[in-house]
């Protein structure tokens, strides 16, 4: 079941940047786009734990700060030929307020 | 027998829904309809093109008196609805009590007016209905008259154009960094505010109004850049706001607007509601298309049928003489995206896709697929099999890659060296000079540095079309196949300020580019417009936007400046003292002489950054395309065999050049003699003092590669050494592609040009030296001290949200 946590205004986020929202589970990046839209996916690249909210945006994808992996932000899938993904998590902007899914990030500080 | 249907507003959902309702039913209903306009219904989007001249009044009613009559609509038009009592069902209005049986409430929105001083002043108007239209055409038949539209969205654009082509003098003040951001692209965007441009039309983007100024009138919009837009009317079109006083007021639920369900039923069963007042599904449309699916649905609920609305896609067409625009569906960045410009002809195409199929569409400049396009998006159709061509639309036209240089005028400047403008290449092609060499051995273009050699060459093959082979040249990345010199150029000759514009008019093949060509090109912009380009931090590398070296483990370095490789007991004990207070783990020795501490946590970053301010130290630089530092050894201060003050210029030239952004990293030495301790001659840039002055020398280097400088001159002042040093990185900092260190850049346009350039030509030297001082009054400031500041605190350095601090479900 899906619990939406109002965690910011979606103007708190630059375009084309990220941010990050620290959890029990780790840090979660939330990404803006250049249109708007927002993705939240775990702040560590799996390649050698980069942390991607640091990294530039383009298109849905970001490129790793420390060795330009570029990650898919909607599956969490690293693009091109390399192999490895990232958790994502639901996300979404309600009048212009961004509305993370908690129930993973919550349920983990539980477990 | 027939029951009582009281609808609050004339307007266009009304209107649609009674004729479906009369084709359903027409005696059901015995309707009275109540109008707070003087008029009954008329073609509200047409408005715009009344408001032009390009249509009258008369040509967009689309219900008059004879209909009303016909279908037995009791109309009370100039009369608004002031209460309505829910439990006697009856409204009321000025004209009295009427009752109802069905109540429809159809009262639409209001122009929204932003909340800033002297919004009430005359002469401050919306852009809703007919009168709104007559005030303004009133003002327009002023001499001369001023018009400050305020908002860029679909409304304020057609108001604009609209003014302007009555005569007025038109200022669009928009909020948001490009034009109708809500349905198109930054690409689009730029297209738009070009052409509006060239029509007269001023545009300021990112304008945020403080106030509106007059003496018992609209006078002037005031921005908070503190500038004054003078107006004789000022056109609220920031948005609309839905009209739902009377839902609220007789508690009916209402959020944003009165909220009905699938069947346009509100929280009373008695009472419907459409249009712009209603939120649905938590969404409030302001779209003709939905409401008339909602008209539809209502009409049936009326009648007993059962009807759902359903969110609809929506399009949307900017109603402009001469502008073909057209939005719809998802335009943000899907999976994946296919995109088309041609430059030349100014035209732009986006497509998103997800799973094989459109799912989002922005044209501008041919909207002629638009509809082909917009039919397979609503249908899902798979494209997988015509996707190689599907961009080309039904017709797959064809594509001229040589667009951006053939859209070029001939009086642009291809050669910057010798001042050699298109025109005159395409005359001496014509002439018979059809190889580089030729066009060398006739105009010079790209004789001396050869940077334009690639521009030159699509010149060639655009004038001769099959006849030129184009040799192969790589694009700097896979959104483009323009080198580095064809893109500065191109920036250069047609003045493009913006990342967008430059990747519109060059032809970019995505929409927002890559971790490659972003960087390169924030760069160029930053060293061509210093006044006028703001510095994209998105488009910058994590280094150059944190001013700190990330390593390995996502830590950071921090270097302050030390001028000249100098520094002082207070320094050493300020650094020592944030190194414990931030439990820096390691401090090491750098070979640029100063200190490095390695091992910083993000969040320590700005607070150190404060510390180290306070002791009088700025940032280093030690993470830019820029410059790094100025070595020296103590020179005459204390050597025995020091020639001159090394030391004191090494300090002037730092003083000089810090904060300046570069293509690629730069670094500097001045030794005091020739035993060159300071290691001078494998610097960018390297200073040996000797007895009689000072020998310049560049392009070394001692990284992968090892390489001696080479001599540039020798000169008997400091000023001079100046003069040179500044020259030479001002000279790198406008040819040289990004990522090409000096002796990388060097090699290819060779030393003598350079020392033709800034050696020989001391009134170019002059004129390079003045240029790098424009943009050094911008850069030349402490980033550190910038962004250690509580505003940045906020919006920058504090994590978004601390789930930590959440309590488990």
């Amino acid at each position: 079941m899906s619990n939406w946590i109002d965690i910011a205004a979606l103007d708190d986020i630059p375009l084309r940047g990220a941010r990050v929202v620290k959890s029990h589970a780790g840090c979660v990046a939330v990404f803006r786009t250049a249109e708007d839209r927002v993705f939240a996916i775990d702040d560590t690249c799996p390649h050698k734990k980069g942390p991607l909210s640091e990294g530039i945006v383009h298109g849905d994808a970001v490129t790793c700060p420390l060795h330009n992996w570029v990650i898919d932000l909607e599956t969490g899938m690293a693009k091109g030929a390399d192999e490895g993904r990232v958790n994502t998590y639901e996300i979404k902007v309600e009048d212009g307020r961004i509305l993370l899914d908690g129930a993973r990030l919550l349920a983990r500080s539980a477990a | 027998m027939s029951q009582k249907l009281v609808v609050i507003g004339a307007g266009m959902a009304s209107g649609r829904m009674l004729e479906e309702l009369f084709d359903l039913d027409a005696d059901g209903y015995d309707v009275t309809l109540f109008g707070a306009e003087p008029r009954g219904n008329y073609n509200r989007i047409m408005l715009s093109p009344v408001l032009s001249g390009e249509k009258s009044y008369d040509e967009i009613i689309t219900h008059d008196a004879d209909w009303y009559a016909a279908n037995n609509v009791t109309c009370r038009f100039n009369e608004a609805v002031v209460k309505i009592d829910r439990k006697a069902r009856r409204v009321i209005s000025a004209g009295g009590v009427t009752e109802y049986d069905k109540l429809v409430i159809a009262t639409g929105s209001a122009s929204f007016f932003i909340p800033v001083q002297g919004n009430d002043l005359p002469g401050v108007i919306g852009f809703r209905d007919l009168d709104d239209v007559e005030a303004m055409l009133q003002a327009a038949n002023k001499p001369n008259g001023k018009a400050v539209i305020i908002g860029g969205g679909l409304l304020g654009l057609e108001a604009a154009a609209a003014l302007n082509e009555q005569g007025m003098q038109v200022t669009v003040l928009h909020l948001m960094g490009h034009l109708m951001e809500r349905q198109l692209d930054p690409a689009a965007g730029y297209l738009l505010q070009k052409e509006l441009e060239s029509r007269g039309i001023r545009v300021i983007c990112n304008a945020h109004t403080n106030a509106i100024v007059g003496d018992g009138k609209v006078e002037a919009v005031l921005l908070e850049d503190q500038s004054t837009h003078p107006a004789d009317i000022v056109v609220m079109a920031a948005g609309i706001r839905p009209e739902t006083r009377l839902g609220i007021e007789s508690g009916l639920h209402t959020e944003r607007g009165i909220v009905v369900d699938d069947g346009m039923q509100t929280s009373d069963p008695d009472i419907l509601a459409l249009g712009e007042c209603v939120e649905h599904d938590g969404v409030v449309y302001g779209l003709v298309a939905p409401l008339y699916d909602m008209a539809k649905v209502l009409a049936r609920t009326l009648t007993d049928e059962v009807a759902a609305f359903k969110a609809p896609e929506v399009s949307t067409k900017l109603k402009v003489t001469g502008v073909d625009l057209f939005s719809v569906g998802d335009f943000g960045d899907e999976h994946e995206e296919i995109v088309f410009r041609d430059p030349g002809l100014g035209v732009y195409k986006r497509i998103t896709l997800k799973d094989d199929r459109i799912v989002g569409l922005v044209m501008y400049g041919d909207t002629s697929d638009s509809n082909w396009f917009f039919d397979k998006l609503k249908t899902g159709e798979d494209i997988s099999d015509i996707r190689g061509t599907l961009i080309y639309g039904s017709a797959a036209a064809g594509v001229d890659p040589m667009a951006a240089i053939a859209a070029m005028p001939d009086d642009s400047e291809i050669c910057g060296c010798n001042g050699v403008c298109k025109g005159t290449i395409v005359t001496a092609i014509n002439g018979g000079a059809t190889d580089l060499g030729a066009i060398r051995a006739v105009t010079k273009a790209s004789a001396s540095c050869g940077s334009c050699t690639g521009l030159v060459e699509q010149v060639l093959a655009s004038t001769l079309g099959d006849d030129f082979v184009l040799p192969a040249a790589g694009g700097i990345c896979g959104c483009t196949d323009l080198t580095h010199e064809d893109i500065r150029q191109i920036i250069k000759s047609r003045e493009l300020k913006t990342i967008p514009a430059l990747m519109q008019e060059a032809g970019w093949k995505t929409s927002c580019g890559c971790h490659v060509c972003r960087p390169a090109l924030n760069y160029y912009m930053i060293a061509e417009w210093p006044l006028e380009y703001a510095d994209d931090l998105q488009s910058r590398f994590v280094n150059e936007r944190n001013h700190a070296n990330i390593q390995k483990d996502g830590t950071y370095s921090v270097v302050p400046r030390m001028w000249g490789g100098m520094t002082t007991a207070d320094e050493l004990r300020a650094i020592a003292d944030a190194a414990d207070k931030y439990n820096v783990p390691t401090i090491h020795v750098t070979g640029g002489q100063r200190i490095d501490l390695l091992g910083v946590q993000r969040a320590d970053l700005p607070d150190m950054w404060a510390d180290l301010n306070a002791a009088g130290m700025v940032s280093g630089h030690a993470y830019s395309k820029g410059l790094r530092t100025v070595k020296t050894c103590v020179g005459t201060d204390h050597c025995r065999f020091g020639t001159q003050d090394s030391t004191g210029l090494g300090i002037k030239l730092e003083k000089l050049l810090w904060g300046s952004w570069t293509p690629h990293k730069v670094k500097l030495a001045v030794s005091g003699c020739p035993r060159n301790c300071a290691e001078a001659t494998c610097k960018d840039l390297g200073v040996i003092c000797v007895d009689s002055g000072y020998e310049v020398s560049v392009a070394g280097a001692a990284g992968m590669e090892l390489k001696q400088t080479e001599a540039l001159a020798k000169v008997a002042t400091e000023q001079e050494v100046m003069d040179l040093a500044v020259a030479f990185i001002q000279l790198y900092r406008e040819r040289a592609a990004y990522l090409a260190r000096p002796y990388k850049w060097v090699a290819k346009v060779g030393m003598d040009w350079v020392i033709e350039q800034i050696v020989d030509d001391v009134e170019n030297r002059a004129a390079l030296v003045e240029r790098f001082e424009i943009s050094q009054s911008v850069y030349r400031k402490d980033p550190w001290a910038e962004q250690a500041t509580p505003e940045y605190q906020e919006h920058k350095w504090a994590d978004l949200a601390d789930l930590t601090l959440e309590a488990a479900q």
